[in-house]
């Protein structure tokens, strides 16, 4: 033992300056509250202080009491344990708000409050899109690559404290957007509607991710990257690009919650949509196949089907999904020949997409009893089995004579749930009763009976 | 570090050494069904390429060896519908408004083309039923603010309401209270002397300081009895019917802030004949005058 570690171990690095930037950024907010002449500015900006505050007080707590410790010999669990118990919280609210908005479509007059329009269905439907793509999803996905990194890597996340910043940080995204759905401010783009100031804010939270993910596979003591972090990866930088693109905006005013778009007319529309599309290809694909190709192996114990498929398939995902967003623009001012592009593109990525349904089933040869023992290992084989269907369906309802049928009716809304719930879902809940012995250090989960 | 490529017992397959926290690889081949799936679905883009729209360049787009064209086609279906119409709206385009109401064939037909236009164009702002909201006009009611005559519908349809357009509606109420034109004590005893008007119990001292103020400030456009003009798309203020509320509050506001809506001038994007077959649609549907 050359370095006792004990009493004068030192703080994560950059606490001083995190704690110093929630100070000042909660001043900032605090002004721009009390400066700003709009309602729904003052109350996200109130939001923004009191986190800033929140924080501010907890770092100068933790930095005088010594509890804030940096741990360098040791993975760093706590955020991944935080972001465990958010993705359960995101999901539960999420599903939530799923229900109350299919009693709205059900029992309008029921559940319709015209005095309180902050319920209202145009509301509560982003909230609900938000909190479960968002929320749920992308707490899942930051848990699970935080862990997935870790432990491919051999390596503790780089960085210092900037991880908690990245939890937290995401977190109050979440807040602020949520808030703001439910206030009326929104960009009224698909998937992404909050305003400018909270996209800029999750910009600087992305930054950070991206940073602390390429940090650590930077310092990783493994000869090769293993194939969930290339996806883990895609999905970053990805989510990067297609967030800065589709949210470039003039704000009204720099205290004004309200910005206008810089395109407009049919090349808006496209912007949003290759955003659209790819929010579905990278963020809740791309990512979430990082997810499958750890945890499946793992909890079957069997080795990757094909090393060879993974690379295809991965180059090939990434390669062809980026252009089929104009499938979402059939029949519209669109030009057809980008309709074309949107629609034969879609049907090129059917085998790619298909190239990770197989490597994840696939690898349960020479394990499959294990679906009849293991409720954990039967959760990502339906999940698998979503992801194969609803990767079939998307190109066939990309053809332009089936997407005249099933455009605008419920077959999409269905198509969406396939893929969000059925996938998405049931292979981060796998991923969660997974991590949580591990995470808490118990033999196993409370009761299998109640999994299945 | 397992660097050593072993052979799994289940597959028979060899792994690629690799190793990651216990999760190895097997080194297995492309499975040939999904590789040969996949040339099949690029062979059928190629030839959709080659057939359809596709490609852009610098100047324009491969156009496809389909000639195949959804802008030519939507053009297409339009004529035909024209020729389909044909008859139709030939009788629509001879016939005044007049003959097309008393001619029950006639009538019915316009009825008809009406609705359908109605339900694209106007419902969005008017409502489905065409009963209105607030700043919306109600056009099932008896209350016309430019007239409800056949051919006044037939002028507010074709030129719009301040829209700018040559031969539009227009008109202009003051905004009194923002331009400073009246003090606040003086709007609220006009906002007294027009709830007065509407028939109901109004503050009496109010209405009688408001009195010379409405003779000189709001006679000129509304008429000396407050029954409006639709010459000028004034209100009736006496007859218990408003655009943006008939509360003292929406009242007080509308005298402040002269709010006035804009509906779309429809000349050249529906046709004459249309026009004709909305103003008798909307017409018979409301208490026509």
């Amino acid at each position: 033992m050359s370095a006792p570690s004990t009493p004068t171990a030192s703080p994560p690095a950059g606490s001083g300056g995190l704690l110093l930037f929630s100070a000042v950024g909660a001043l900032v907010a605090f002004f721009c509250a009390g400066l700003s002449q709009d309602p729904i500015f003052r109350l996200q900006a109130e939001t923004f202080a009191l986190a800033g505050v929140i924080a501010a007080f907890f770092l100068t707590a933790g930095l005088s009491g010594g509890t804030l410790r940096d741990e360098p010999d040791r993975y760093s669990d706590n955020v991944i344990k935080a972001g465990v118990i958010a993705t359960m919280f995101w999901s539960a609210a999420g599903l939530l708000v799923g229900v109350i908005i299919a009693a709205q479509l059900s029992w309008p007059r029921i559940f319709y409050f015209p005095e309180a329009g902050w319920l209202n269905f145009g509301r509560l439907r982003p909230l609900h899109t938000s909190a479960v793509v968002f929320a749920f999803g992308g707490n899942a996905l930051i848990a699970t690559s935080f862990w997935v990194v870790q432990r491919t890597c051999k390596a503790r996340l780089a960085g210092g404290i900037a991880p908690w910043f990245v939890f937290w940080g995401y977190q109050l995204f979440i807040v602020l957007a949520a808030t703001g759905y439910l206030m009326g401010a929104t960009q009224s783009r698909e998937y992404a509607e909050p305003e400018w100031y909270t996209d800029l804010w999750l910009t600087v939270v992305w930054v950070t991710y991206l940073l602390v993910f390429l940090g650590t596979i930077w310092k990783r003591k493994e000869p090769h990257i293993y194939v969930a972090n290339w996806f883990y990866l895609a999905f970053i930088v990805t989510i990067a690009l297609l967030h800065l693109v589709n949210n470039a905006g003039l704000p009204v005013g720099l205290l004004n919650h309200k910005s206008y778009g810089v395109f407009s007319g049919v090349q808006d529309a496209l912007v949003q949509w290759w955003y659209g599309h790819n929010a579905v290809g990278f963020f809740l694909t791309a990512g979430f196949l990082a997810m499958m190709y750890y945890y499946v192996p793992k909890r079957v114990e069997r080795p990757v089907y094909s090393y060879r498929l993974s690379i295809v398939h991965f180059w090939s995902l990434i390669f062809i999904y980026i252009w089929a967003g104009p499938h979402h623009l059939h029949y519209t001012a669109l030009p057809q020949w980008a309709q074309t592009l949107g629609m034969t593109f879609s049907i090129m990525l059917w085998m790619p997409s298909w190239g990770g349904m197989i490597n994840g089933l696939m690898t349960l040869s020479g394990a499959w009893d294990k679906l009849r023992t293991d409720p954990v290992v039967r959760m990502m084989v339906v999940s698998i089995a979503f992801y194969g269907m609803a990767t079939f369906e998307g190109p066939v309802m990309s053809i332009r004579a089936v997407n005249a049928l099933s455009h605008y009716t419920d077959w999409t809304i269905g198509h969406v749930h396939s893929g969000a719930l059925g996938w998405v879902g049931f292979i981060s809940f796998g991923a969660v009763y997974c991590m949580v012995p591990w995470l808490w250090k118990k033999p196993a989960m409370y009761s299998n009976k109640l999994i299945e | 570090m397992a660097s050593e490529r072993k052979t799994d017992e289940v597959t028979g397959t060899e792994t690629t050494g690799h190793e990651w926290d216990g999760i190895h690889e097997l080194d297995t081949p492309l499975p040939r069904w999904w590789l040969w799936v996949w040339w099949g679905t690029i062979a059928f883009s190629v030839v959709y390429w080659l057939l359809m729209p596709a490609w852009p360049g610098l100047t324009g787009y491969t156009k496809g060896l389909l000639h195949k064209s959804d802008r030519v086609e939507v053009g297409r279906e339009l004529s035909a519908l024209e020729v389909q119409r044909g008859a139709g709206a030939a009788q629509l385009r001879t016939a005044s408004l007049e003959q097309i109401e008393k001619d029950p064939k006639l009538q019915a037909y316009a009825q008809q083309v009406g609705q359908s236009v109605f339900g694209d164009n106007c419902a969005t702002c008017h409502g489905i039923g065409g009963t209105g909201g607030k700043g919306y006009p109600n056009l099932r009611d008896d209350v016309w603010l430019w007239g409800g005559k056949l051919e006044d519908i037939q002028y507010t349809i074709t030129h719009g309401v301040r829209t700018g357009a040559p031969g539009a509606r227009a008109s202009q109420m003051p905004a009194f209270g923002r331009d400073e034109m009246l003090q606040p004590a003086q709007i609220d005893d006009l906002t007294e002397y027009v709830v007065h008007l509407s028939g109901r119990p109004a503050d009496a001292s109010a209405v009688a300081r408001a009195a010379p103020l409405f003779q000189d400030q709001c006679a000129a456009c509304h008429g000396a009895e407050g029954k409006g003009d639709p010459a000028f798309g004034a209100p009736n203020l006496t007859d218990g019917e408003s655009l943006y509320g008939d509360s003292r509050t929406a009242i007080r506001g509308q005298i402040f802030a002269g709010n006035g809506g804009v509906m779309p001038t429809w000349n050249g994007r529906l046709s004459p004949e249309t026009i004709k077959a909305l103003s008798v649609y909307i017409h018979a549907n409301a208490g026509g005058q």
